[in-house]
Order: C-alpha cells, then sequence, then structure tokens
C-alpha cells in the first residue's frame, strides 16, 4: 500500500477530507458519465454520411428554455458541492480544543523540520513524534507553523492536508491520529535546490510509548571526559550551526542533535541513521544531499570517525 | 495622379534575402506580425518541450540523477516561463492579430505601429529570459537560469536566496512581454470597438472576435498587477525596500496576491481563444450556425468578470482565514457554470448537424471530451479542503496542463488546420495533420490522464527525484512514456508546416464552404485586405451570400 495515499486517512482532519472528496468525486464522476455519453452520442450520430446530398442541414439559432435548464441545475450542483465544503471548512479551521492537547511549533528550514514542544521543553529535529488520540479521550496535536527562511509546506496526506510555512506569517493545523504507526509525507512547497530531500516523518505511539520518548528527550547527556570526537566537534565551528544540550555547542541554523541517535535517520530523511552513511554525510553532505546548507569542512579521516564517534553517543 | 491614391503596383517576385527580411523586421501589416508572433511561438514550443522532455527523463524513476538538483529546478522555471509567456501568449496574441482585422472588415489593426513595437517588446522579452544562461551568473559566479518557479514565490527572489542575476533576467523579460502584451490588448480594443466593417454590430461580431475581446480586456486587468509587481521586486533588489523581503518584515503573501491576480485571469486570457478557435470550427464542421450566440456571449463576459475573483483558490494552503477560504470556493465554482453553458452549446450546435471530420474538427471535438475533464478536476480543486490535500501535487499538474494542453493546443492545433489555407493559399497535408492527431491524442493521454494519480498517491511537484516505495515509481514511467509520442506528433507537425509552405496542396480562397468574413478574399490576403470595405448583414455574411433564399439575417 502507498504510504502516502490521500484516500487512506488516519487522523480527523484527513478523515473529513475524505469524506468530502468522495462526495465531491461522486458528482463530478457523474456529470462526466452524462456529458461525456452525451458528446459520444453527438459525434457518432450526427456525422455525415458518404453518400450524404450535400444539403445544408436545418439551421438552429438557439432555445431559451434548453439554455435555462443547463443554467440552473449546474447551479443547484454548484450549491449543493459549495455547502458541503464550507462545513468541512469550518469544522477543520476552527476545532475544538480540549485540555489534553499537545503544542508543537515546527520551523521550516532549508531543507529540514525543526520541532519544539514548548510545554515538554524538548527540541527535536525532522522526525516527528505525537501521541495516538483516542477518539473519546482525544488528545490532538497543534502545529504552530514557522518558517527560518524561504516558503516551506507540512503534507503528511494520511494525517491531514498541507499547510504552508511563511516566514512573518504563523500558520496553524492540527493532527490526531487514531492509529499508531509511521506517517510520511513532504514538503509540499518548493523553497530551494533540495526541495525534493525535505522529508516528513510523523512517528504515532501509543501514550506510554510517547511518555517514554519524552523523557528521553527531556534528558541531557552526560559525558565524563571529553572524548577527541567531542573537542574536534567543538572546535571545528559545527557548534556554530548545531544544538548539543550541556556543550558549548549551541548553534540553531542546522538541527538540534543531543539526541541524534534516537532518530531513525539523517538529512531529513534523505539517508538512514547508520554509521556509515553518517561519516559520509560528515565527510561530504553533497553525496548524501546535493545542495544541501550542511557545509564540508574537509576533516581528515581520523576526525570524520571520530566525530562519528562522538555523535554516536548521543542517544 | 491625386495624392490620396494608393499605389498598388506589384513588387518584383524576387528580391534580395536582405531586402526580404528586412521587410519583416519593418513591417507594420497585421497578418506579417501575426505570423512572426506564431512563428516566435512555434520556436519557443520547442524550446520548452525539451526542458519538459528533460525533467520526465529525470523523474521516470526514483532516485535517478540525469541531471542535478540545480538543472531540474531551472527546467521546470524556465519551462513554465517559456510555455506561458513565449508560447501561449504570441499565440493567442499572433491568431488575434492575423484574423480580428480580417473578420470585421477592417484593412489593419488600429494602431499598426504600436502593433509592431508591441511585438518586438514581447521578443525582447523572450531573449532576456534566454539570455539568463549566460548572463545570470554576474559578479557572484552563481545563478545562470532563474531556478524560483514559474510564481517565483517570495523570498526565495530576493537577494538572499538568489545570488547572481537570474532573477533579475527573468523579472526584465515578463516586464518587457507585459508591456507588449498591454500593447496588443490595447490595439485589440481599440480595433473592434472602431474598425468594424458596416453592418457589423456588437451583436454580429464571429464569436471569435467577442472572445479576443474579453481576452484583451482581461491582459489589461491582469497583466498590470504583474508588472507592477516586477517593478516592486526590482526596487526590492536594487533599491533596498522590503516589499517581498521576509527577513526585513516584507510579506510573502502580498507577493502571492500580486501573482494570482495576474495568474488565475491569465488562465482565462489563454482559453478564451480557444474557445473562439472552437466556436469557428465546430459550426463550420457541423455545417449549422452556432446554437445560442447571444448566450455564448454572455458566459464569455461572466467568465471575464468572476475570472477576476477566483485568484485566492492558488492560496488555499498559505493559511486564509475561513471566510476567505469559503468566498474563493464559492467564485470558483461559479465560474463552472458559464463555462459548462459553453460546452453544451457547442454539443447544441453539433446535435442535428452533418459533422464533417476534417483535422480542425479532430481537434475541436479531442478538446470538447478534454475540456470537460479539465473543468471537472477545476471542480475538485475548487473545494479547498480537497485542495488542502491536492494542491502543488502532481494531480495540479495534470489539471492544468489538461486545460492547457488539452484545450488551448488542441483548439490551437485545429486552428493552425483550419487558417493555413488563408494564410498561404495552400491545405495543410491531411495525412500528416492524421498521424499528428492520434500521436499526440495519444501522448497526451499517456501523460496527463496518468499524471493525476501520483497526485493522488502524495507526489508534490517540483521535486528533481523522489523516493522508491510510494507506490509513484509505474505512473511516473507511463507518464515519460506519453512525451515520446507527443514529441513524435509535434514532429509530424512541424514537418507539415514545413512541406505544405512548400509544395501544399492549392487550396482556394474557401475551402472549408465557411461562413465568416475572411473566406471571402484571396489567399493568402492581399495587402490591404479588402478592397471595397464589405457589408455585413447578419453574423454569417458568407452563409447570406451562399444561400439567399434563406439568409440569416430573417433569424437573427
Amino acid at each position: 500500500m502507498t504510504p502516502t495515499n490521500i484516500f487512506a486517512p488516519a487522523s480527523t482532519p484527513a478523515d473529513s477530507i475524505f469524506g468530502l472528496s468522495i462526495f465531491v468525486l461522486l458528482n463530478v464522476a457523474a456529470i462526466f458519465i452524462v456529458v461525456f455519453a452525451l458528446l459520444a452520442y453527438v459525434v457518432v450520430r450526427f456525422r455525415s454520411k458518404r453518400n450524404d446530398d450535400r444539403k445544408e442541414p436545418a439551421q438552429i439559432y438557439g432555445s431559451t428554455q434548453v439554455e435555462l435548464a443547463w443554467t440552473v441545475i449546474p447551479v443547484l450542483i454548484v450549491l449543493a458541492l459549495f455547502l458541503a465544503s464550507a462545513r468541512v471548512i469550518a469544522s477543520i479551521q476552527n476545532p475544538p480544543r480540549p485540555p489534553g492537547a499537545l503544542e508543537v511549533i515546527v520551523t521550516g528550514h532549508q531543507y529540514w523540520w525543526e520541532y519544539r514542544y514548548p510545554s515538554l521543553n524538548i527540541v527535536s529535529a525532522n522526525e516527528l513524534h505525537v501521541p495516538v488520540s483516542d477518539p473519546a479521550h482525544p488528545t490532538p496535536t497543534f502545529l504552530t507553523l514557522l518558517s527560518a527562511d524561504t516558503l516551506h509546506s507540512f503534507w503528511v496526506p494520511r494525517l491531514a492536508g498541507k499547510t504552508d510555512l511563511i516566514p512573518n506569517h504563523p500558520n496553524h493545523m492540527w493532527i490526531d491520529p487514531h492509529e499508531p504507526g509511521l506517517f510520511l509525507g513532504q514538503c509540499a512547497q518548493y523553497c530551494g535546490t533540495q526541495h525534493a530531500k525535505m522529508l516528513l516523518r510523523v512517528y504515532v505511539q501509543p501514550r506510554d510509548e510517547f511518555d517514554r520518548w519524552v523523557r528521553e528527550q527531556q534528558q541531557t547527556p552526560q559525558s565524563a571526559a571529553l572524548s577527541p570526537g567531542q573537542r574536534t566537534f567543538e572546535s571545528m565551528a559545527c557548534g556554530n550551526c548545531h544544538t548539543i544540550s550541556g556543550t558549548p555547542a549551541r548553534g540553531r541554523f542546522g538541527p538540534d542533535l543531543t539526541h541524534i541517535m534516537s532518530r531513525d535517520t539523517i538529512a531529513a530523511g534523505a539517508a538512514p541513521n547508520t554509521p556509515q552513511k553518517l561519516r559520509l554525510w560528515i565527510k561530504n553532505p553533497d553525496a548524501v544531499k546535493p545542495g544541501s546548507k550542511m557545509p564540508a569542512m574537509g576533516l581528515p579521516d581520523q576526525d570524520v570517525d571520530a566525530v562519528a564517534a562522538y555523535l554516536e553517543t548521543l542517544r | 495622379m491625386s495624392s490620396n491614391t494608393i499605389a498598388l503596383t506589384e513588387l518584383p517576385a524576387s528580391r534580395p534575402l536582405a531586402l526580404r527580411l528586412h521587410e519583416w523586421v519593418t513591417t507594420v501589416d497585421h497578418k506579417r506580425l501575426g505570423i512572426l508572433y506564431i512563428l516566435f511561438a512555434l520556436v519557443f514550443l520547442a524550446v520548452g518541450g525539451v526542458e519538459a522532455t528533460i525533467m520526465r527523463l529525470q523523474l521516470i524513476g526514483p532516485h535517478k540523477d540525469l541531471v542535478s538538483p540545480e538543472v531540474f529546478n531551472r527546467m521546470f522555471t524556465m519551462h513554465g516561463t517559456t510555455m506561458i509567456f513565449f508560447v501561449a501568449m504570441p499565440l493567442v496574441f499572433g491568431f488575434a492579430n492575423y484574423l480580428v482585422p480580417l473578420m470585421i472588415g477592417a484593412r489593419d489593426m488600429a494602431f499598426p505601429r504600436l502593433n509592431a513595437f508591441s511585438f518586438w517588446m514581447s521578443a525582447l522579452g523572450g531573449i532576456f529570459l534566454y539570455f539568463s544562461f549566460l548572463g545570470g551568473d554576474g559578479l557572484y559566479g552563481a545563478g545562470s537560469a532563474p531556478d524560483v518557479g514559474w510564481f517565483a514565490y517570495a523570498p526565495l527572489t530576493s537577494k538572499t536566496f538568489s545570488l547572481g542575476h537570474s532573477t533579475d533576467y527573468w523579472t526584465l523579460s515578463l516586464l518587457s512581454s507585459g508591456i507588449g502584451s498591454i500593447g496588443t490588448a490595447i490595439n485589440i480594443i481599440t480595433t473592434i470597438l472602431c474598425l468594424r466593417c458596416p453592418g457589423m454590430t456588437l451583436g454580429k461580431m464571429p464569436l471569435l472576435v467577442w472572445l479576443n475581446l474579453v481576452m484583451a480586456a482581461l491582459v489589461i486587468l491582469a497583466v498590470s498587477p504583474l508588472s507592477a509587481a516586477q517593478i516592486m521586486l526590482l526596487i526590492d533588489r536594487y533599491l533596498g525596500a522590503h516589499f517581498f523581503d521576509t527577513q526585513a518584515g516584507g510579506s510573502a503573501v502580498v507577493w502571492m496576491h500580486f501573482f494570482w491576480i495576474f495568474g488565475h485571469p491569465e488562465v482565462y486570457v489563454l482559453v478564451l481563444p480557444a474557445f473562439g478557435f472552437a466556436s469557428e470550427i465546430i459550426p463550420v464542421f457541423s455545417r449549422k450556425a452556432m446554437f445560442g450566440y447571444p448566450v455564448m456571449v454572455l458566459a464569455t463576459i461572466a467568465i471575464g468578470f468572476i475570472g477576476m475573483s477566483v485568484w485566492a483558490h492558488h492560496m488555499f494552503t498559505v493559511g486564509m482565514s475561513a471566510g476567505a477560504n469559503t468566498f474563493f470556493v464559492l467564485s470558483t465554482m461559479a465560474i463552472a457554470v458559464p463555462t459548462g453553458i459553453k460546452i453544451f452549446n457547442w454539443m447544441a450546435t453539433m446535435w442535428g448537424g452533418k459533422i464533417r471530420f476534417d483535422v480542425p474538427m479532430m481537434f475541436c471535438v479531442a478538446f470538447l471530451f478534454q475540456f470537460l475533464v479539465a473543468g471537472l478536476t477545476g471542480v475538485t480543486l475548487a473545494v479547498a479542503p480537497f485542495d488542502w490535500q491536492l494542491g502543488n501535487s502532481y494531480y495540479v499538474v495534470a489539471h492544468f496542463h489538461y486545460v492547457i494542453v488539452g484545450g488551448i493546443l488542441f483548439t490551437a492545433f485545429g486552428a493552425f488546420y483550419y487558417w493555413f489555407p488563408k494564410v498561404y493559399g495552400k491545405m495543410l497535408n491531411e495525412t500528416l495533420g492524421i498521424l499528428h492527431f492520434w500521436l499526440f491524442f495519444i501522448g497526451f493521454h499517456l501523460t496527463f490522464d496518468f499524471m493525476h494519480i501520483p497526485g493522488l498517491l502524495g507526489m508534490p511537484r517540483r521535486i528533481y527525484t523522489y523516493e522508491p516505495g510510494r507506490g509513484w515509481d509505474t505512473w511516473n514511467l507511463i507518464v515519460t512514456v506519453g512525451v515520446a509520442f507527443q514529441a513524435a506528433g509535434i514532429l509530424f507537425f512541424a514537418c507539415n508546416l514545413i512541406w505544405s509552405y512548400l509544395r501544399g496542396k492549392t487550396s482556394g480562397n474557401d475551402p472549408w464552404d465557411a461562413w465568416t468574413l475572411e473566406w471571402s478574399i484571396s489567399s493568402p490576403p492581399p495587402v490591404y485586405n479588402y478592397a471595397v470595405v464589405p457589408v455585413v448583414r447578419s453574423r454569417r455574411p458568407l452563409w447570406d451570400l451562399k444561400h439567399p433564399e434563406d439568409p440569416d439575417w430573417r433569424y437573427e
């Protein structure tokens, strides 16, 4: 099955869009069949015959009744579709906000996603973790969408429609996934060179699993002694862009790496988080994701190994 | 010899090539300018087609690297900009230039020099755009051709994100061609309002002329804000303003409004003349008068008005209020009503007729079916919540190509086959025409029917590659295969134009037994069009002439 099918909703906004879209598609299909059949009939029935007498057919200039009929019927169909749409617009754009709702601030960057959970004091990147929402006791997640640079768009088709991330123009959307699992999507507004590999991964977890993830993310890793990799990381300007809590690295231009090993992927989903890919990514980011904003630092191989070894301790 | 006699002596048949080219460059004749516009469009059609082919080859499967992401991004930017501004617009203006004066019994456009100026401004725009491949690097060594997308959303166009001069060439290109477009639009409106022959009231104009009148009005309303936005962008980039510079408090959303208040009426600018071609060709090949002429005119005007109030349906995902979204759902759906009326009237024109399936009619019948689909997918996109899923996906790409290729390009091909005999006095070859039709028809449907599906499966547009395992691979393969058929069709079309121009069958003045004024004069028409200004009494002056026992003016 396609992981990004818009017709496989797993969350209320996607589900109400799905219901509306079926209603619209049925209407449109009915119109298509009727008009297509009429057109086909005309084309076949009224083609000039081989042994035609070459006389011109009867000239008909119009008919008010017929014109009225094919004006009024479409107007009625349009009204029905419009009212159905208006209802769904209101239900998605003005949702109730139950007390258990989770807040996440999503910031789009060229070409990765930053997630901040203000109430939980968590900062993460690229892989969004949210709890399952039981329809009986809904715990939806409300996303505030910001952008640090160009336009982006948050689109996970099975959870909700897309909403753009626009600088100076905070947007809002919400999801309440009904089932646990991994939901995929990607940036849906052209944002620059690597728009294609700005992938979205949403991990929907049962409550206890989500709570465990939260506790892990809230911990600040304690390292006894400064490893060679950490020394390189801190001396080679890595910390100008990346944050690792509890260390001098406090940059915000790139993803927070405090718990990088808790993620399945690197480079916004462009590669799996394996030791081999991580080394390649540090050594030559363009080999993994050409056009990414992460520079190749020109580190000698042993330094790359050391930095990778350091990052692999950040769980 | 009195001073107001015009010398009509024939020029010597063979003149030096340089002299003949000089005549084309300095011409102010509406027919020659029309041909120049159309040749210009055909050259860029080939260029834009190559760009599309590069994109489709890259997307034939997941994780292909035929071109780099940078090159791919330039290709879709150049493809979109080229096809809209340097193929579709010049085609529309070329046919309008050539046909409108002939159809209203005029000797030229109202402002022949403005006409030439406008054409050359548009041509300059095309040159600006393609010069970016050489000059776009600028002093920064970054850039080359623009890579901001054809709607160039802020802030990607700001100095921060667009180094070098690529965006500047894009801006100058649109500014220059915009001046040309507005000039031609003023010319078309003035010509239609002031130069109609005696007897041709507004209510007796051929429908093509009506459609071009509304088109020209829309050009003035739509291209002006676009040009204003381009000037604002230039001021942003060079004089330190911050209209769209979000890093200094500017607004990306304001650019979107400016662009789409142009961008959506632009769709009608292109499709109304296409409706014009269909409204001339379908009656002639069905051998019947246009059904419901007054309603067709009213529907056209309604499309013009409503078309100006739907632009923000391109912006359903930017976070407008529920009220604004709801308004634009209604206005967008409303436009389906006059458009539907048009389809029904064309069908009623064919009803009870004796339909001849010559090549122009084949293209127009295909247009009717395809425009039906394009209109209906348009309705699905008008439903804002559905658009939150479909917007910016391949479903949208499929939808607007259905409009522009399946609607506009198909009728334009029909128009080529229909009016070529008038322009050159020779028929386009029918066998080549039928091959052109079927190859292009098959290619069109392979490409654009199947392109809807990856959109429904979550594939966004403007990505230079995609992940495997999303269920998009097969569909993209089929879409790319269709390109080969379309290219073959275009190749037959090009051969047909050249071969028929050189040795096509002589057509005579009125090969289709048609009814509008242009068929009453010789093919090709003389420089002055009409030696005696014609007088008309109905919408089909040649029908009246051919059927004096049963003239139209008794019924209109």
